[in-house]
């Protein structure tokens, strides 16, 4: 089926910002459909409205349903329901603190301190609440001294 | 009385200039660390720009995108509240343009966000989740600037001082049935939040006298028009020109 071969492609496309982590993985995409000749819309949500790297995201994810099949593909972006990182599953956290990205908490309790990603010390310090996404924040862990990246709850 | 098309112009211009404006301290913040947190707040407000300026366009229909709204309009046909024109001026400045816009606009979003309209909503919605780390960044550096040295503390209460009289604007009547809400009706919630970031900032809030007006129906300050000179001047230069 060409419909489930689009989708397990489009699922599959790296964010660029996050590279270990595939848009399927972060929640981003809502959903895939092809009609009989073939043709696919994917529609997918922003995680923040002003993300740069939507349009890379939208040309990854066109290119990638064509190598899969599709004959035409339309890219739709859709703001509600609005993106959250509890839409992130568990491997996806792990996959972050694996790369030594603190996983974000949950969006109800977005000033909630992270662990460390490298030796899980609980005390951490925020250096900046703003990283180079607008996604991260940066933060120093208080007990091996190294500086991190924390997704932050959103 | 305001239409939903010249109401969503108001939220992306605001959004719009004060993206600009942000933006000018890229390559002139104090530290790398503000740089990169000006930066992302500038970010923050371009994508809501550029949702409202394209919702905007669509409503209006007679076929003008996002960049022909922000590039092709001149000063008085841009419905932007007057603080967000205001020149950077020293860094207390700018956290006090930061403060009271962001805490506008995350009341603002979150009320939003349950409009009828659904669009509206859901632009509002991730809107205001992105404003909520806008205000906490300015309240901290309110309270630094404030609670700190004797230099930083009477800099942040004259920049306090300043940018007040340019915050009544934001409360004028002004929104469309579409939007469900009364803007007078978010003064007294603002003033709670910037309350708590001065008062705890050892500041104390400003008499309400002289008001500025003006800014919703084209009427704008000086300085207005050299920003968007700066910002449009390209694009009008090379007409039709792409990436």
């Amino acid at each position: 089926m060409v419909k489930e071969r689009v989708e397990a492609a489009v699922a599959a496309v790296p964010d660029p910002e996050l590279q270990v982590l595939s848009i399927g993985e972060l929640g981003m995409l809502r959903e895939v459909s092809v009609d009989e000749d073939g043709n696919a819309v994917v529609t997918l949500t922003p995680t923040y409205l002003g993300c740069p790297a939507l349009e890379l995201i939208k040309a990854d994810v066109a290119a990638a349903a064509r190598t899969a099949g599709a004959a035409r593909v339309e890219v739709v972006v859709s703001m509600s329901p609005p993106w959250t990182t509890d839409w992130l599953s568990q491997a996806a956290r792990a996959k972050l603190t694996e790369a030594g990205i603190a996983p974000p908490g949950r969006a109800s309790l977005p000033l909630l301190q992270p662990g460390c990603p490298r030796c899980a010390f609980p005390d951490t310090e925020e250096l900046s609440s703003f990283g180079a996404a607008a996604c991260m924040a940066l933060r120093l862990c208080s007990g091996c001294g190294e500086p991190f990246e924390h997704l932050k709850a959103h | 009385m305001t239409g939903l098309p010249e109401y969503l112009l108001g939220l992306g211009d605001d959004a719009l200039v004060a993206a600009q404006r942000t933006a000018e301290w890229c390559a002139k913040a104090p530290q790398l660390e503000e740089e990169v947190a000006l930066a992302n707040l500038a970010l923050d407000q371009l994508g809501q720009a550029r949702a409202f300026l394209t919702y905007a366009g669509e409503l209006e229909g007679e076929g003008r995108d996002e960049d022909a709204l922000a590039f092709l309009r001149d000063e008085h046909e841009f419905r932007n509240v007057q603080l967000v024109e205001l020149p950077n001026g020293d860094f207390a400045v700018t956290v006090a343009k930061t403060l009271f816009l962001a805490a506008y606009q995350n009341l603002l979003y979150t009320r939003l966000a349950r409009a009828a309209e659904p669009r509206l909503a859901g632009i509002a919605a991730k809107a205001a989740k992105e404003s909520a780390f806008h205000v906490s960044y300015a309240s901290l550096w309110t309270v630094r600037l404030g609670d700190g040295t004797p230099l930083s503390h009477r800099r942040m209460r004259d920049a306090v001082e300043e940018v007040w009289p340019y915050t009544h604007e934001l409360f004028e009547p002004w929104a469309p049935p579409e939007a469900g809400l009364d803007p007078a009706a978010l003064r007294g919630p603002w003033l709670e939040v910037v309350g708590r970031a001065l008062g705890e900032a050892t500041l104390t809030r400003p008499q309400d006298g002289w008001a500025a007006t003006g800014g919703r129906s084209g009427r704008h300050t000086e300085w207005f028009g050299l920003l968007l000179a700066d910002m449009q001047s390209v694009h009008r230069a090379h007409v039709g020109a792409r990436w």
